[in-house]
């Protein structure tokens, strides 16, 4: 049983609390003695930055101008990345959790307890009794170590990682449709060459903000922007076209997009003759998709949605870009496979400005979905299901083919069978379910039932207080590796400093269990080189090759795209150059796909569509940001957009405070009047854990392919509170009066 | 022409990571310098940046009973010299841009001083270098003003009688020539609480 003793106690003692200055306090009589150069850890653009080191601390950074993606470019959470390094809620020791209270313990205390109940839950209750569950901020070295991990320390079948709540509806997609899945097809700097940019679900002024960089030299070169939201984000503000849809239409839209650009004669048909496969279908499916027929279900004027498929169709050189918005969706897969459709029909890629892609969350979301924590996966992104693949990775494991699970299933599908007490006991490194997880009070009791979690971390998440036992990790800038950027360059991460008091590097921890548990010659690693190096080996002949990689040439070049099959070979910064696509017959393949609306539609009883998303101060779950206080004090907490008429019909003012209830559960936010949403759509940014989890709200409900789950809409009603007349920001307004006050 | 800022609200996304940036200039001692607003969050997420203009006759050091406020070779107008200044606070109501803070602990007013440390060494100004958009871009006028589109630099602000020249230009629509801001009038956007509550982090005028 993991339940929180005194929760007060362990917040007081392992925060989160605000700190906002360098270890030492803020100096100008600095002797730096090194600039570490490397990379920011939070999203997927990866932006080289030089951390200072002063007496082996680190104590601020630098712009890398001569990075080529972000050129010394960086976001509030970049420049202030470091702060989290020697933050003073670092967590120092192994801890063991005793009646109900975290209690220091020494690593060969704490490492025995996890190995012996390890063994007690196995013994009892089968191998599949164990499941982990890893995460995509680590470097790749680390998520390969964690899916061999699972698979051959403990194995169990149960491995998956927290991309399964990111990039699987593109990753999948992307699998269908060109048989590889690399989040994008071309590198960024093909952006500025692109006369039109379609940008769909993606907020990348506030999720992404350095690709801004790509999209402004792109306009600057007179390229125009559609942006597909249903909210007027930043970027949508200066885009040419603004289709404002209804959450979750996105299918309708595309398809009317297309129907478009076949009407007026703007498909490629050489291109769709000669490489690719399913074109008819597509075409007579669309062909039902008129604009008006859109423009019903998606509340897009049909004028608009001419004016962009014209646009896009007509440009000689285009590129589409998609992100969550869209996949985070019961029909993600289908609304990223409608978007592919338009490239393949119009042959708008594989060339210089002529191009597709998605753009990743996570800092390695890309590099962490290929070497195999996905529970369907094998490294170098083959798949557990395939026998030839299987053959291969054993080979390099030493492993016999028996001794190697099948696939498991996704992470919300684990928590199900941890509910259902199929599984006893969790490992978790990377990820914090209390925050991410769709359907928080569900996600609660399933951690309180466990027999047994142990949690890797380096800051006490709100789901590690959960834990029975903690083991303290390291911080970024605490251990080397690569990571795989948003464009399928792998990028170099360098060491700037050790790890505070006991803490030790998570592939010491992960490989100091496997030897416990007696597996530890299938896991002989004495540094994180050595797991990459068995990595080039493993990854050898899959999608995402990377042996003719090492750490030297990526840093050389500014990183290396995959695939990179020999030593001697450049990387592959833009694929399909040859219209030779992944799938055995080297052609891609066109899905006819239909709107189906979201699992959850607005009624009587939950009249809005509830969406979801980020803010450009907080990164996935908040655990390393919610801690530093500047990012802290431009968003302290979430609140919830609503349009003017809907609150006027509800007789809620700007900054009154209102419960959101849903099916699911309920929160109080503070209102965000604004005229930038849909009058029948309300948002509320995700990063904050409960009383003021967006989560308590959202619609569990998974794509059926990618097993991604609905963040992205909802049903829910807004009700004021008793009282609730008072704006309780009044009083901090400027101006106000002191009656006010 | 020599290197100046310019600052282009069009592509500003409200990210604020020039705020955050400004605080890690060595001689800023953790201060930040810069403000950025919501023009009117209930309407639209435009946001601008406001950083130093760098008068070319700075009202800060017209008004400065003690002198403590001199203007670089460069035309940089810098932080008031810390023996001189008297804690008068003239320069902070003064300034037409709002721009001046007054530091309580340090009985000094503080302001953008467009990293003269990091200049002086050829290094792009702390907000400059790190801002995604380029909303705030440090370089010389041939050099950026052929690379914009549909912008028309522009450097001269009229404040009722006062008309002010900077060194530092805003991106404008193509048909504006100067900035103008009347006396009379009430200002037409409402303050959303959004904006309000950075205000104790970043929108005073004083640490």
């Amino acid at each position: 049983m993991s339940k929180i003793g005194d929760l007060q106690e362990v917040v007081r003692e392992f925060g989160p609390h605000l700190h906002d200055a360098p270890y030492d306090g803020w100096r100008a009589d600095r002797e730096i003695e090194r600039m570490v150069p490397t990379h920011c850890p939070y999203c997927g653009m990866q932006c080289g930055l030089y951390l200072l080191v002063e007496r082996g601390r680190v104590v601020g950074l630098e712009p890398r101008y001569d990075f080529p993606v972000n050129e010394g470019r960086l976001c509030p959470k970049g420049v202030t990345a470091y702060l989290q390094v020697h933050h003073p809620d670092r967590l120092l020791h192994p801890l063991i959790k005793r009646d109900g209270k975290f209690v220091r313990a020494s690593w060969d205390e704490a490492l025995d307890l996890v190995v012996a109940r390890f063994r007690e839950i196995q013994a009892k209750h089968g191998k599949d009794a164990l499941a982990v569950y890893s995460g995509s901020s680590l470097t790749t070295e680390k998520t390969y170590l964690m899916g061999k991990f699972a698979r051959v320390a403990l194995g169990t079948r149960y491995v998956d990682y927290n991309g399964r709540l990111c990039m699987v509806s593109a990753a999948a997609a992307n699998l269908k449709a060109f048989g590889v899945d690399r989040g994008s097809a071309n590198p960024w700097s093909d952006i500025p060459l692109a006369e039109v940019l379609l940008i769909a679900g993606a907020n990348c002024a506030e999720t992404f903000p350095i690709l801004n960089k790509f999209l402004w030299q792109q306009r600057d070169n007179g390229g125009r922007w559609i942006i597909v939201d249903p909210r007027q984000t930043p970027t949508a503000r200066q885009g040419d076209v603004h289709l404002q849809l209804r959450p979750g239409t996105d299918v309708a839209l595309a398809n009317a997009l297309l129907h478009v650009i076949v009407e007026e004669g703007l498909i490629d048909h050489d291109f769709i003759a000669n490489h690719t496969v399913g074109w008819d279908e597509v075409r007579s499916t669309v062909a039902r998709y008129t604009p008006q027929v859109a423009a019903e279900i998606t509340g897009v004027p049909a004028e608009r949605i001419v004016a962009a498929a014209r646009l896009y169709g007509r440009a000689r050189t285009a590129m589409v870009f998609h992100a969550r918005g869209i996949e985070h969706h019961s029909h993600g897969v289908n609304n990223a496979l409608a978007y592919i459709n338009l490239v393949l029909a119009t042959g708008k890629i594989g060339a210089p400005g002529r191009g597709y892609g998605t753009i990743t969350g996570q800092g390695n979301g890309q590099g962490g979905r290929e070497h195999g924590q996905k529970a369907d996966q094998l490294p170098g992104q083959r798949s557990i299901s395939n026998p030839e693949h299987r053959r291969a990775i054993c080979a390099v494991w030493g492993i016999s083919e028996e001794e190697l699970p099948p696939a498991g299933v996704s992470v919300v599908e684990m928590f199900e069978r941890m509910r259902r007490g199929e599984i006893r006991g969790l490992l978790s490194i990377c990820n914090n379910v209390m925050v991410s997880l769709p359907d928080t009070n569900t996600v609660r009791r399933t951690l309180e039932e466990l027999d047994f979690y142990v949690c890797i971390d380096f800051f006490m998440s709100e789901s590690a207080r959960y834990a029975d036992v903690v083991l303290p990790g390291t911080a970024w800038s605490e251990d080397e590796g690569v990571t795989t950027n948003g464009e399928g360059r792998v990028i170099k991460i360098n060491r700037a400093n050790d790890p505070p008091g006991e803490a030790r590097h998570d592939w010491w921890i992960v490989c100091e269990i496997a030897r416990r548990l007696g597996r530890g010659k299938y896991f002989p690693f004495q540094s994180s080189r050595d797991i990459f190096e068995e990595i080039r080996l493993a990854s050898r002949g899959g999608n995402a090759d990377y042996y003719g990689m090492t750490w030297e040439k990526i840093e050389q070049n500014d990183g290396i795209f995959w695939p990179c099959p020999t030593p001697d070979h450049p990387g592959t910064p833009r694929l399909f150059e040859d219209h030779i696509f992944y799938h055995p017959d080297g052609r891609a393949r066109f899905h006819a796909v239909e709107y189906e609306p979201p699992a959850e539609t607005p009624d009587e009883e939950f009249p809005l569509i509830l969406t979801t998303g980020r803010v450009v101060y907080q990164y996935l779950s908040g655990n390393q940001t919610r801690r530093i206080k500047f990012l802290v004090d431009q968003c302290p907490e979430p609140y919830v957009e609503i349009h003017p008429e809907t609150a006027r019909r509800l007789g809620i003012q700007d900054g009154e405070r209102v419960r959101v209830r849903s099916r699911r559960g309920e929160g109080i936010f503070p209102a965000l009047i604004t005229e930038t949403i849909r009058p029948d759509t309300i948002f509320i940014p995700y990063h904050w854990p409960e009383p003021q989890a967006a989560n308590l709200l959202t619609n569990p409900v998974l794509d059926p392919v990618s097993k991604i789950p609905e963040f992205k809409a909802c049903a829910a009603r807004i009700e004021r509170l008793k009282g609730g007349a008072l704006p309780l920001y009044g009083a901090r307004r400027k101006g106000a009066s002191q009656s006010e006050a | 022409m020599e290197e100046t800022m310019f600052i282009d609200p069009r592509r500003c996304i409200g990210c604020r990571a020039c705020v955050s940036a400004c605080r890690e200039c060595g001689t800023h001692k953790g201060h930040s310098m810069i403000f950025v607003d919501y023009l009117d969050r209930g309407h639209t997420t435009a946001t601008m940046p406001t950083i130093c203009m760098h008068c070319v006759e700075p009202t800060c050091a017209l008004v400065c009973p003690a002198d403590a406020i001199k203007v670089s070779e460069d035309g940089v107008v810098m932080t008031a010299m810390e023996p001189r200044c008297l804690d008068c606070r003239n320069c902070v109501n003064a300034c037409p841009f709002g721009v001046p803070k007054y530091n309580t602990a340090m009985h000094l007013q503080m302001k953008c001083d467009l990293c003269f440390d990091r200049t002086a060494e050829g290094l792009k100004p702390m907000c400059a270098s790190v801002c995604p958009t380029g909303a705030l871009t440090y370089g010389r006028y041939e050099e950026i003003v052929p690379q914009r589109r549909d912008v028309r630099p522009v450097n001269v602000h009229i404040f009722g009688h006062q008309r002010v020249e900077t060194k530092v230009y805003l991106m404008l629509p193509i048909e504006a020539d100067e900035i103008r801001v009347d006396e009379d009038g009430e200002p037409s956007f409402r303050e959303s609480w959004l904006d309000a509550q950075v205000e104790t982090a970043d929108k005073r005028n004083e640490f």
